[in-house]
């Protein structure tokens, strides 16, 4: 039986009215406002924009003030907006070869055409907390070079051109969306990443971890690792012809892994890949060691039954979405559930205590 | 029927407009004059499209995530239609984007390129320019360590 309780009301609406408070602070502190966030907590904009799935930076500034600086709960917000949204169409995939990258290193070619362009990093800071931070002063002006005019290549096509890495051959078919069908098993590579990029960065971190530390293990080098700006494509059907819809800031990161080969095929290395968007090389590092993983089947490899490797186990829990749904639900009242529960154990302890006494 | 040539132009412009920032373009509209009788065929609709990836950045296509874009169709009374398929969710910018797409269908296409697109356009190279000089001042400079041993 399923019994309904009323009541609450009043008690939800004044717990709202104090979240209104509580989220504005201080009102002596100036307020903040959805522009300060995305020019100056731009990282979180990128996390929120990645995944909630939506790119659209404006929003996302707006959802983490309303979250109150909760990522999850704005990745949250941004993913029920989504839903209201009619689908226009489907993008032509972005040329990531046709970028123009504000960051771009490698960790194999150390002299590679292009070279390696560090960007806005915090690599090689000291980590130390800059208290001049804290205080009012000219806005830094970040210095100038002569820009290179040419597009950066990819670094792994100049081991594909030797035969020396897995090539990735172009298709055209339409991939799974797994925001429209339910996640079904075994997933394509397409579906899984899908499921990654718009994965929980704690998560994908910490199963990118795993594989490093152990389970299973396929040794990666960072073969390249690019953030900019690349144009999306639409095909408009009332003008028959493709435009340039948007442009976004990706982050790509194509890992270079341990070999493979079979009887047709010698050995060659193998890759990982990560696609996310913004500025988030820790989720594209990670979903590319995560990627990597997750090929054992289609590259020949043994599963050692590494968590990693296991698609239904990081599919099934990468999304901090479901994941907090169903966490934090049980907070909410389960009073019957424990009623009956109470009645069981009570039950259960009375029959143990006359077996004892008998 | 409009031929790849007739294409190409109209469709760089609706790319300019597509990605360029919403309060560049209402200014330099305003500026340009008051906006001409017209019918609107697609009032202004907020949605999605689905931007994909390749894996491994070459192979097969897999859905990266959405990105919200406006659209907006008007029609002149000289009877040219005007498409805007804009960036984001400003209304305002879909609905210029269609006017200024009908209008350059018109004679008055020149003094629009000068008023409007060329000062668009220039803005925004000027940003990827800036971009690209900062991230060239990040280039590393290798150097090579001589070792100790005589040749």
């Amino acid at each position: 039986m399923y019994v309904a309780v009323k009541g609450g009301e009043a008690a939800i609406e004044a717990a709202h009215g104090w979240l209104a408070e509580a989220r504005r602070g201080d009102p002596s502190v100036p307020a903040l406002s959805p522009d300060q966030v995305r020019e100056q907590l731009s990282l979180a904009v990128a996390r929120v924009m990645a995944e909630g799935s939506l790119y659209d930076e404006e929003l996302a500034a707006l959802a983490i003030k309303q979250a109150r600086g909760d990522l999850i709960e704005a990745i949250f917000l941004v993913r029920a907006y989504r839903t209201t949204l009619p689908r226009f169409g489907a993008a032509r995939p972005v040329d990531t070869a046709r970028m123009r990258p504000i960051r771009r290193v490698s960790a194999t070619f150390k002299d590679a055409p292009g070279g390696q362009v560090l960007g806005p990093t915090f690599d090689y800071t000291h980590r130390l907390i800059d208290f001049a931070l804290a205080a009012e002063g000219e806005p830094p002006v970040a210095r100038e070079a002569a820009a290179r005019a040419e597009a950066t290549p990819h670094i792994l096509d100049f081991l594909g051109k030797d035969g020396l890495i897995q090539q990735e051959a172009p298709t055209e078919e339409t991939p799974p969306d797994l925001t429209r069908q339910p996640l079904e098993l075994p997933a394509s590579r397409p579906l899984r990443l899908q499921a990654l990029t718009r994965g929980d960065e704690g998560f994908m971190l910490g199963m990118a971890y795993s594989t490093q530390r152990g389970y299973g293990r396929n040794h990666p080098f960072v073969g390249e690792l690019r953030i900019g700006m690349v144009a999306v494509e639409l095909d408009i059907p009332e003008l028959g012809f493709a435009i340039e819809v948007a442009e976004v800031m990706v982050t790509e990161c194509e890992t270079v892994n341990q070999f493979a080969g079979s009887k047709t095929e010698p050995p060659q290395f193998t890759r990982g890949y990560g696609l996310v968007f913004g500025q988030s090389e820790r989720k594209a590092i990670s979903m590319a060691l995560v990627d990597r993983a997750l090929r054992w089947r289609e590259l020949g490899e043994e599963n050692v039954g590494a968590p990693a490797q296991d698609e239904e186990f990081v599919l099934y829990h990468s999304d901090n979405i479901q994941g907090t749904g169903f966490v934090e639900h049980i907070k909410l009242p389960h009073y019957v559930d424990f009623q009956s529960e109470l009645e069981l154990i009570r039950k259960i302890r009375a029959d143990a205590m006359r077996e004892a006494a008998e | 029927m409009t031929g790849p040539a007739d294409i190409e132009p109209r469709r760089a412009w609706l790319s300019l407009l597509a990605k360029a920032p919403a309060a560049s373009l209402a200014r330099l509209w305003a500026k340009a004059g008051p906006a001409p009788a017209h019918e609107v065929l697609r009032r202004p609709e907020i949605g999605a499209v689905m931007a994909r990836g390749r894996a491994g950045g070459s192979g097969a296509p897999f859905n990266l995530g959405e990105i919200t874009v406006t659209r907006a169709a008007v029609r002149l009374e000289t009877g040219e239609e005007g498409h805007g398929y804009v960036q984001g969710r400003d209304k305002a910018k879909a609905l210029t984007a269609a006017l200024i797409d009908a209008l350059m269908q018109t004679a008055a296409a020149p003094r629009l390129r000068e008023a409007v697109l060329d000062p668009l356009a220039a803005e925004m190279t000027a940003a990827a320019e800036a971009r690209a000089r900062k991230a060239a001042a990040t280039k590393v400079e290798f150097f090579t360590m001589v070792r100790g041993e005589a040749e």
